[in-house]
């Protein structure tokens, strides 16, 4: 396992990587009686790509859901920006600079690919309600602006031929980009993905992959993401940590992980005794 | 200045065509460009100084005359400048179809000998990259858009701005170089090198001088009248030579401006927002729009739908005529009048063709149906006959001399003869100087006195002067009675109903002709669905009765109108078969521009061509397929085989 060292590290391909961003310490969450993630400690640092991977039910989507404030753990800590957080709703952890995608498509399906993205800039907006209503000063300026930063990741993910349709009509690979798109509009620092690829045939996911490293290399975005594609995890991910039945079982390198005796066999599915 | 001045006779090279403009109308648009959904435009004093800030830079990699600069990527105004800038050193641009595989690029990079590679993002580069290794002579690669590419090597990688930037540095010591150049350009400099498709074998380099390409466009700005006001929109790949004429060649000449779609996808939308008053397009293109329109007026209404026929017919009556000039008595014009408002006009717009003054449609025939509808509509559109060899034109239509069934007389300055096999050649100051490294071809298509073999037969109609052509001329036969046989035109024929993708006749050297031919899956697809029937497969639906019915009348009705052409009323279809598969170029049938490979479908469709001649009434076919991951499997099916109504040749005058 790789000793990540908490001043940050050079990637293979020259990106320097900052101190940590998010650090979950011991986190246990219980539904119950069921307990869905157990003592699970791991940091998320600066720049980096970080996967958190593991078989169906093994945790991830809890995992995801705690870092973004869903759930609450029973223990642990979450510390973000060096600061330990206690329990906020997720609106507020939003106005921290963190976003997310759903793995169930979470739009509106009724609403258009450039309206879906607005409402990602919700939490950018200032004008009051009754300047908003009437469109006068600040509202109006503000709205243009908006609009700008939303035509640039319209541009940015090559959805232009889909600005005014309905995301109902449009295709799941399609709908996943407009997703992403509405999660960037909120410029976060830290971008959660629930598995961005599931149920993409293989040129989405390419695209796909291709849109991940972008917004890392062009607005320097730390990204958490989730993923059952191990081929697509050793493509992009700098670290990624395993999760299995709620516990940690790996956390390191893409290399290190595939080799590691613990990890084959939860994803062979040794018996667990 | 006014809008029709033309520059001055004596400038000959698309640089000093571009100062003349960056003067003489140095705030008009030159190019138009969308940038976060709005549309920015450059000035022709924009375009220059932008063109020249990149012809420094690349000068100041070490660019000289005589190397050549590919140019790939979509229609961008960027990619565009390159031209003019690589033609200030005295170089040669080679556009490069974008959507070559890797491969194929290689093949043009390495044949061009290109020293330089202009191309528009990652995925370029990547392409390019990926083959550089075989591409000794390939130094720089240039991108415009950066994104992803931060992180490549950048030895030997530019981006396009910080080279503009860097030659606007250089403009004191290398400023002079290129006036230099700049002045010394003559006529029968290179103007530009295009790649022929390469549908027969490898891709051939089209040398088009100066000359070709300035003249060319001259004649043919003055032949249609254009101006710096028109406007045109600029989204057929840079590579074909139609697109080089049209977007540097008359634009420089006539100094109107060119529009680059945002994306491939957004073409339609891009269409309708320009609004172009000169438009181009091959015929698929327009059969689309009318296919998109008339799917969607039958979820219309009832009354917008009883509007717009009983107009549109009125249209198709008189509308060829009004547009003409014709006199068609004064009822006829106000009902014109009448539908201009409610329909015509709403629905030009709708196409985005409101403002279309001049509009060609070439590379293959378009259906009459197809071009009467949209002249009807008021659409000044024409045809055109041209090729790359030719810069583009050899015939066109005049206004008022527009008919469906020719493509034009010949364009100024071109000399038409036919030969002995029917073959259609042409003279004009706009043949190619050579194919590039290979005299032999060369010397097969142009003879000594400077005539081009077209490939083509075809002939030129008494009366009229219009040329008519027939078919490829290799395609063309004789059949066993010695009468001529025509496959290209009969399919064409066939293929213009809807319902019909593609049709195969075959005959050469038989007593009579037969046919197979593919449902168009989304017009039968559409029709079953409205009369609630089922159908589980392609296969299925194409063995229905009732496309049987159809397809019959459609090929009885192709009868009727070959059967009224003397030369070819022995091309008439005798029997007929609905293939159980469509035919692809994944199995190698189409080639990648969908054009039909004869040869290999007589080889595998035998035993169904052997069944159609032998009077059998249904016929088992096993065909190979090739699915879209490689995997190959198998596709049965038993064909029923419909016989069709044939007209006596002695038909024809009965029924005149």
């Amino acid at each position: 396992m790789l000793d990540a060292t908490q001043q940050g590290y050079t990637t293979p391909d020259g990106r320097k990587i900052g101190g940590p961003v998010m650090e979950m310490k011991n986190i246990t969450l219980r539904f119950g009686g069921v307990t869905a993630l157990q003592d699970i400690s791991f940091d998320i640092l600066e720049g980096e790509i970080r996967a958190i991977i593991g078989p169906n039910g093994a945790g991830k989507s809890s995992m995801l859901n705690v870092m973004n404030g869903f759930y609450h753990p029973q223990e642990g800590e979450v510390w973000f920006r060096g600061a330990k957080r206690g329990p906020m709703k997720p609106h507020a952890i939003a106005h921290q600079g963190i976003a997310r995608t759903f793995q169930n498509i979470a739009l509106f399906k009724g609403m258009s690919t450039l309206d879906n993205i607005m409402s990602g800039r919700l939490t950018k907006m200032k004008a009051g309600m009754l300047s908003q209503a009437f469109w006068f000063g600040k509202a109006e300026k503000e709205e243009v602006e908006h609009r700008e930063a939303v035509e640039k990741i319209i541009d940015f993910l090559e959805i232009q031929a889909i600005r005014k349709t309905p995301v109902s009509r449009l295709p799941y690979g399609l709908q996943k980009r407009v997703e992403l798109g509405r999660a960037l509009a909120a410029e976060p620092s830290l971008l959660l993905l629930d598995e961005p690829m599931a149920g993409m045939n293989v040129e989405e996911k390419e695209d796909m992959c291709r849109f991940i490293l972008d917004v890392n290399d062009e607005f320097g975005t730390t990204i958490a993401l989730i993923e059952h594609d191990m081929g697509v995890v050793m493509d992009i991910a700098d670290r990624v940590v395993v999760l299995d039945y709620g516990k940690k079982i790996g956390d390191g390198l893409p290399a290190d992980v595939r080799a590691d005796q613990a990890v084959i066999d939860a994803y062979l599915g040794v018996s667990h005794d | 200045m006014s809008d029709t001045v033309t520059p001055p006779e004596a400038l000959d090279t698309l640089p000093k065509l571009l100062n003349w403009n960056a003067v003489n109308r140095k705030d008009a648009p030159a190019s138009r460009e969308k940038l976060y959904g709005i549309w920015q435009s450059f000035t022709w004093g924009d375009v220059r100084d932008n063109t020249r800030a990149l012809a420094l830079g690349l000068r100041d990699l070490g660019l000289t005359a005589g190397d050549r600069v590919a140019i790939i990527g979509s229609n961008r105004p960027r990619l565009y400048w390159t031209v003019p800038a690589a033609q200030m050193n005295g170089a040669v641009p080679v556009p490069v179809y974008q959507d070559s595989v890797a491969e194929e690029m290689q093949y043009v990079l390495e044949h061009a000998g290109a020293r330089f590679a202009v191309v528009e993002n990652q995925e370029q580069v990547d392409k390019v990259l990926s083959v550089k290794d075989r591409l000794p002579e390939l130094e720089h690669v240039i991108y415009v858009d950066p994104r992803g590419l931060r992180k490549y090597d950048h030895t030997h990688l530019h981006n396009y701005t910080d080279l503009q930037e860097k030659g606007r540095g250089r403009e004191g010591d290398l400023g002079p170089e290129i006036d230099k150049i700049v002045e010394a350009g003559t006529y029968d400099d290179t103007c530009v090198m295009l790649y022929t498709s390469g549908t027969t074998g490898k891709p051939k380099g089209v040398v088009l001088s100066n000359r070709n390409i300035i003249t060319a466009s001259r004649s043919s700005v003055e032949f249609d009248g254009l101006k710096a006001s028109d406007s045109v929109l600029a989204y057929l790949p840079m590579a074909w030579v139609g697109d080089f004429i049209f977007a540097s060649g008359q634009a420089y000449v006539a100094g109107f401006s060119v529009a680059c779609p945002e994306s491939q996808d957004t073409m339609l939308h891009d269409l309708k927002e320009i609004g172009p008053s000169y438009f181009f397009a091959p015929p698929r293109m327009f059969e689309n729009l009318l296919t998109n329109v008339m799917i969607r007026m039958e979820d219309a209404g009832r009354f917008k739908r009883w509007l717009f026929e009983t107009f549109m017919d009125h249209a198709k009556e008189v509308g060829g005529d009004i547009l003409d000039g014709k006199n068609v008595g004064f009822g006829a014009k106000l009902k014109y009048a009448l539908g201009n408002l409610f329909v015509y006009g709403p629905l030009k717009n709708s196409l985005g063709m409101s403002n279309v003054r001049i509009g060609y449609t070439a590379g293959e025939a378009i259906g009459p149906e197809i071009f009467q509808f949209y002249r009807s509509l008021g659409i000044n559109l024409k045809q055109l006959y041209g090729q790359t060899e030719a810069s583009v034109f050899v015939t066109a239509q005049p206004d008022g001399q527009v008919r469906a069934d020719t493509v034009g007389v010949p364009c100024p300055g071109v000399e038409l003869k036919i030969d002995d096999d029917g073959k259609v050649w042409y003279r004009s100051p706009g043949v190619f100087v050579e194919y590039y490294k290979q005299p032999d071809k060369t010397a097969e298509t142009k003879d000594a006195e400077g005539w081009v073999d077209t490939g083509d037969a075809g002939f030129i109609e008494d009366g009229t002067g219009h040329l008519r052509i027939i078919d490829r001329a290799k395609d063309v036969g004789k059949m066993a009675d010695g009468s001529m046989f025509a496959p290209k035109y009969v399919e064409n024929k066939l293929k213009f109903f809807p319902n019909i993708l593609e049709a195969v006749v075959i005959g050469s050297g038989r007593d009579n002709c037969v046919a197979m031919l593919n449902i168009d899956l989304g017009s039968v697809g559409n029709w079953a669905e409205r009369n609630n029937i089922a159908y589980a497969s392609y296969t299925e639906l194409a063995q229905h009765p009732d496309v049987y019915k159809q397809m019959k009348s459609h090929v009885d009705e192709v009868n009727r109108s070959v059967a009224a052409d003397d030369m070819l009323s022995g091309c008439q279809i005798h029997r007929f078969v609905v293939l159980h598969k469509q035919l692809d170029a994944d199995d190698g049938e189409l080639t990648r521009t969908q054009k039909v490979r004869r040869t290999i479908i007589n080889d595998r469709y035998a035993p169904i061509i052997d069944a159609m001649y032998g009077g059998a009434a249904e016929v088992f076919a096993e065909t190979p397929v090739t699915y879209e991951d490689g995997r190959e499997g198998k596709i049965s099916a038993t064909l029923k085989i419909e016989d069709a109504a044939v007209m006596d040749r002695g038909m024809k005058m009965a029924a005149e």
